[in-house]
């Protein structure tokens, strides 16, 4: 009977190690619900209820109508480009970074995140002092005979906006990849007979992949998702679907409406992850997001 | 040239320092065609950095590096006729076993069923046959280590630089890989140049050896040349044991030290100069007292197997000496050393830095209490 003892001792043990465990992690549990849980269950609630909290679909009607899809439309548009433009300046930025010195790095690592330690809105309002017609940008090249060009109030602008604010998120998780790169993987690389253009595309690309993923959809999902860049530097000729979030809780107090665009969006949003998160299966490890 | 050799390559006054460190010191080497070159020596002692300056990884500070007469100080890496298996194998994660082998043929354009035979005949070189499919990290260390070097080889290169290639393997797979990979070498006819710390690998493998120290070449020569002709006290001590012993000169053929008159092979040094003496354990005799040349008493004796390693005291001076012969320990015994065995080196940097076994005996803690104290003094 030692056999059986001994396992119900043993059965005994793993109930108290999971139960401290589950101790350990009770605040992380109890945070998680109270903080994401319980408002991801209040955004549901709202959105598949009338003002009189009785149950209707009307707010996703009135959401998949020709005003909201152009909304959106606009939304991904404006998000696929600002995402893009962070990849094409991020990741050569990144791939600078990461091959110099331990130093240098430092150096640059903090001048990525310094703007970070300003207030988002402050910002926002320092490229409209800059692109104004009068601006800072226009006065220069005025002087130098060029005319004034309209740079507010456009798409450009909200796309710069968002480039500007959303830059590091995409720098940071290439770059923590990138450090990690191995350099004797582009040595060897560069003994089988790579070019410096093949060892960029063959090794360090194929490599870097996972943070370049957490990299789009760290700008990707703010950028969709923002509403007082386009209203700054848009000028509101560029409603996007946060503005029209936006516009439901404070304006219309149609907080029902704005949950319904906000679970869209979410959905969206959990798919779009769910496709990228196919691109980079994590073996390599690196990306920030799991 | 003089030996007829063609030579593939060329070192010529190779200096390189890093951070103001000087990590080779005018380094001259020639590499003949075909054949198995190691370069030997102790961490830091600038072999690594050498073999790089060949794959084209570092840049000397001056100097010159040749291949087949050519000076190619600024050809980078990919266009140098070389191919590298590197510490630690630096395989491509992100590719399988037969996509890492086809890496380099497939940057010069080679494709299709015939690129796929080569790789298979590879891997099958390799003894890897039906590994293709595998990722990198289902391989244990000695299977990467094939696909390494398989990697490599498919690029037909003139010269394969091997960096301490079986340093991760355990004793028994270095021992085998070490078989193999000379058959390779004398099957594909290139020109290996490996670079190990340890020496007996580099004995039992090369055709060349080259044992390097404090960013310099300290001997150039066969196996059998470094292990029975070291010339200086850095590689006797280095390659194999050896009792190193202060000596002088008397004559031609005739040397003394530990007090005694012996006579020897060496003959052209002044007379009276002083010397080094390199005496291999293996090479002295365990006789009686009467008929000893020296006389010493046991201090340790250990079982090796093939033979007993034991330790005599001879006038304050440690003697390893290998004998198939059981002695007692703290028995009185007498020595006997051939004339061939006695080997003469010139003072070197080196002298009196290599000496005898006291660290083997007794009184080693007594020893090194006194040496602590005089470092604290």
């Amino acid at each position: 009977m030692t056999g059986a003892g001994a396992r119900r001792k043993e059965v005994k043990k793993t109930v108290i190690t999971s139960l401290l465990s589950r101790f350990a992690a009770a605040p992380h549990v109890v945070w998680s619900v109270l903080f994401i849980v319980v408002p991801l269950i209040f955004v549901a609630y709202y959105a598949f209820t009338d003002r009189n909290f009785a149950f209707t679909m009307e707010n996703f009607s009135a959401f998949f109508t020709p005003k909201y899809m152009q909304i959106l439309g606009r939304s991904v548009k404006l998000a696929v480009i600002a995402t893009l433009v962070c990849l094409l300046i991020g990741y050569p930025a990144a791939y600078y970074i990461a091959r110099a010195n331990a130093k240098r790095q430092k150096i640059l690592i903090m001048l990525i995140m310094l703007p970070m330690w300003m207030n988002f809105l402050i910002r926002t309002y320092a490229w409209m002092v800059i692109l104004q017609d009068t601006g800072i940008f226009n006065s220069v090249i005025g002087a130098i005979g060029l005319g004034p060009l309209k740079l507010m109030y456009t798409e450009g602008a909200v796309v710069l906006g968002m480039v500007y604010d959303y830059l590091p998120y995409m720098i940071m998780p290439i770059y923590s990849v990138m450090v990690k790169l191995d350099p004797r993987l582009v040595e060897a690389a560069y003994d089988l007979g790579c070019n410096p253009a093949q060892v960029v595309r063959k090794v360090v690309i194929p490599q870097s992949i996972p943070g370049v993923v957490s990299g789009i959809m760290m700008v990707f999902v703010p950028s969709i998702s923002t509403f007082y860049i386009s209203q700054k530097l848009g000028g509101g000729n560029f409603y996007l679907i946060g503005d029209a979030i936006e516009t439901q809780v404070y304006t219309a107090n149609n907080l029902h409406m704005a949950a319904a665009i906000s679970l869209v969006l979410m959905v969206i949003l959990l798919a779009g992850m769910f496709v990228m998160n196919r691109f980079s299966d994590d073996s390599a490890g690196g990306g920030l997001i799991p | 040239m003089e030996n007829g050799a063609e030579k593939i390559i060329k070192l010529e006054q190779i200096v390189k320092s890093f951070d103001g460190e000087m990590i080779l010191k005018s380094v001259n080497l020639e590499i003949g065609d075909k054949e198995f070159v190691t370069l030997l020596g102790p961490s830091g002692c600038g072999k690594t950095t050498t073999l790089r300056i060949i794959g084209g990884f570092e840049t000397p500070d001056s100097g010159t590096v040749y291949f087949d007469g050519k000076a190619v100080n600024d050809v980078p890496p990919y266009k140098r006729p070389v191919n590298t298996v590197f510490q630690k194998y630096a395989l491509f994660p992100h590719l399988n076993v037969f996509e890492n082998i086809a890496f380099g043929p497939k940057l010069h354009g080679e494709k299709g069923p015939e690129l796929t035979k080569k790789v298979l005949e590879m891997l099958e070189i390799v003894n890897l046959k039906g590994f293709e499919k595998r990722s990198i990290s289902t391989l244990s260390g000695g299977q990467q280590q094939r696909v390494a070097i398989a990697r490599a080889l498919i690029n037909q290169p003139r010269v394969l630089l091997l960096d301490e290639p079986l340093g991760a393997l355990d004793l028994k797979l270095r021992k085998d890989m070490q078989i193999e990979l000379k058959n390779i070498q004398q099957r594909m006819g290139i020109t290996f140049v490996y670079v190990t710390h340890d020496q007996e690998e580099a004995l039992s493998m090369s055709d060349v050896v080259v044992v390097m120290d404090n960013g310099e070449i300290q001997q150039i020569g066969t196996p059998q040349d470094i292990y029975n002709e070291p010339v200086n006290a850095f590689v006797a001590d280095f390659i194999g044991e050896s009792n190193i012993l202060d000596g002088q000169m008397l004559d031609d053929y005739y040397v003394s030290f530990s007090g005694k008159r012996f006579r020897c092979l060496d003959a052209g040094f002044e007379k009276n100069e002083p010397v080094d003496i390199v005496v291999r354990p293996e090479d002295v005799d365990v006789v009686s007292v009467e008929r000893g040349m020296l006389t010493g008493v046991v201090s340790s004796v250990t079982f090796k197997g093939v033979h007993y390693e034991i330790i005599v005291d001879i006038g304050g001076f440690k003697w390893m000496i290998q004998t198939t012969d059981y002695v007692e320990n703290g028995a009185e015994i007498g020595l006997y050393i051939e004339p061939d065995a006695i080997h003469v080196m010139k003072k070197s940097e080196f002298s009196g830095m290599f000496g005898d076994y006291s660290t083997f005996s007794e009184e080693m803690e007594h020893l090194s209490d006194v040496n602590e104290t005089e470092e604290e003094a």
